[in-house]
């Protein structure tokens, strides 16, 4: 596991942040604004690269647990710099079914307006965020590049917000 | 810093009931595997793993837990289900072994042929596969992995903690006798 490039990390925006509002494209026809979830939490899972490993276990564990968020009443999205047709074929060949979303022109933008651009590497981090149903960061994490930071921190932030607890 | 960090350890505690366990009840030591019958690391990690109790006896229990993915292995789920009946007529490792080391073949007429050829009796075998009597099960275990923090398959705990690092044999041998003294 390679656990070295942790040192550059970036700092998520903190809860209590209005979550910065943004439109992308999921389809080559078709695009999600965050603010038309207001009313229920939203997950974002930024993360580097369709096709890399740790994307894909990382990303077919969020598919698995689409009963779990939906229960939670939450839409989770993931956000990466590629573009649509990758990220439709990466959808289907890996059998996603929520919407990858593509910062990509101008390239990385959305990423930048969370502190989780890695200009090094012109790619998102690693970075969970979950925004509750009135557009305010809840909770933020951003994993080591190469970790998938599974699960458990998502269910807690969403098992929080349905419980009524602020931070 | 805004990061939230968690530790990561195994949320449901290890029952000798409940869980399917090698190894004596007080071994110093236990690992715990998180795994999928279709992921090919965790058929790399078998041999390791089996390597490792060899060499450490009574002093190691080693546990068991379903994970199955099945958004990328559509027969792990079956597989998983297929254990788990056959733990209900007292045979859980043979056919964990036995799916480990046919990894290749996990259709549910392999899986169905497995069972025959372990003698379980096949007509509870095939219903019990057939009604998913023990799909709960296996989502129970799939949950506690994901609340334990796993994040792929295997992984690993060392009385209770999450294993971060490589589980090649001699890796994980030093973690384990670390955890023991």
């Amino acid at each position: 596991m390679d656990l070295a490039n942790d040192s550059a990390k970036a700092t998520a925006l903190a809860p209590g942040t209005e979550a910065p509002d943004f439109t992308l494209p999921s389809t080559p026809d078709q695009s999600v604004t965050l603010s038309e979830f207001r009313g229920q939490p939203v997950v974002l899972v930024f993360y580097p690269e369709d096709w890399s490993p740790v994307c894909s276990d990382q990303l077919a564990l969020y598919q698995e647990l689409l009963p779990e968020f939906q229960r939670l009443n939450a839409e989770l999205v993931g956000i990466s710099v590629d573009g649509i047709w990758s990220h439709l074929a990466f959808a289907k060949d890996r059998n996603l079914h929520f919407p990858l979303l593509a910062d990509f022109e101008p390239k990385g933008e959305v990423s930048r307006r969370y502190q989780v651009y890695r200009s090094s590497d012109g790619t998102s981090e690693r970075a969970l965020y979950v925004v509750d149903a009135d557009g305010i960061v809840h909770w933020s994490y951003v994993s080591p590049v190469g970790i998938n930071p599974g699960a458990d921190g998502i269910l807690r932030a969403l098992e929080e917000l349905e419980s009524g607890v602020t931070r | 810093m805004t990061r939230t960090e968690w530790s990561a350890e195994l949320a449901l505690p290890i029952s000798e009931e409940r869980d399917h366990i090698e190894g004596p009840a007080d071994a110093p030591v236990t690992l715990v595997e998180y795994g999928d019958y279709e992921c090919p690391y965790c058929g790399a990690a078998y041999p390791m793993v089996k390597e490792v109790q060899a060499r450490m006896g009574d002093k190691l229990r080693f546990v068991f837990r379903n994970f199955p993915i099945t958004t990328s292995h559509p027969h792990a789920e079956h597989a998983a289900e297929a254990a788990e009946a056959a733990a209900a007529q007292g045979r859980f490792w043979e056919m964990h072994d036995y799916l480990y080391e046919h990894q290749r073949g996990l259709t549910d007429k392999d899986l169905h042929q497995y069972a025959e050829e372990l003698g379980l009796d096949i007509d509870r075998f095939d219903s019990e596969l057939a009604e998913h009597v023990h799909g709960p099960r296996v989502r129970e275990d799939f949950m506690s992995g994901v609340r334990s923090g796993v994040n792929g398959t295997p992984t690993f705990y060392v009385n209770g903690r999450r294993h971060d690092d490589s589980y090649d044999t001699e890796t994980l041998l030093a973690a384990l006798e670390q955890a023991k003294a």
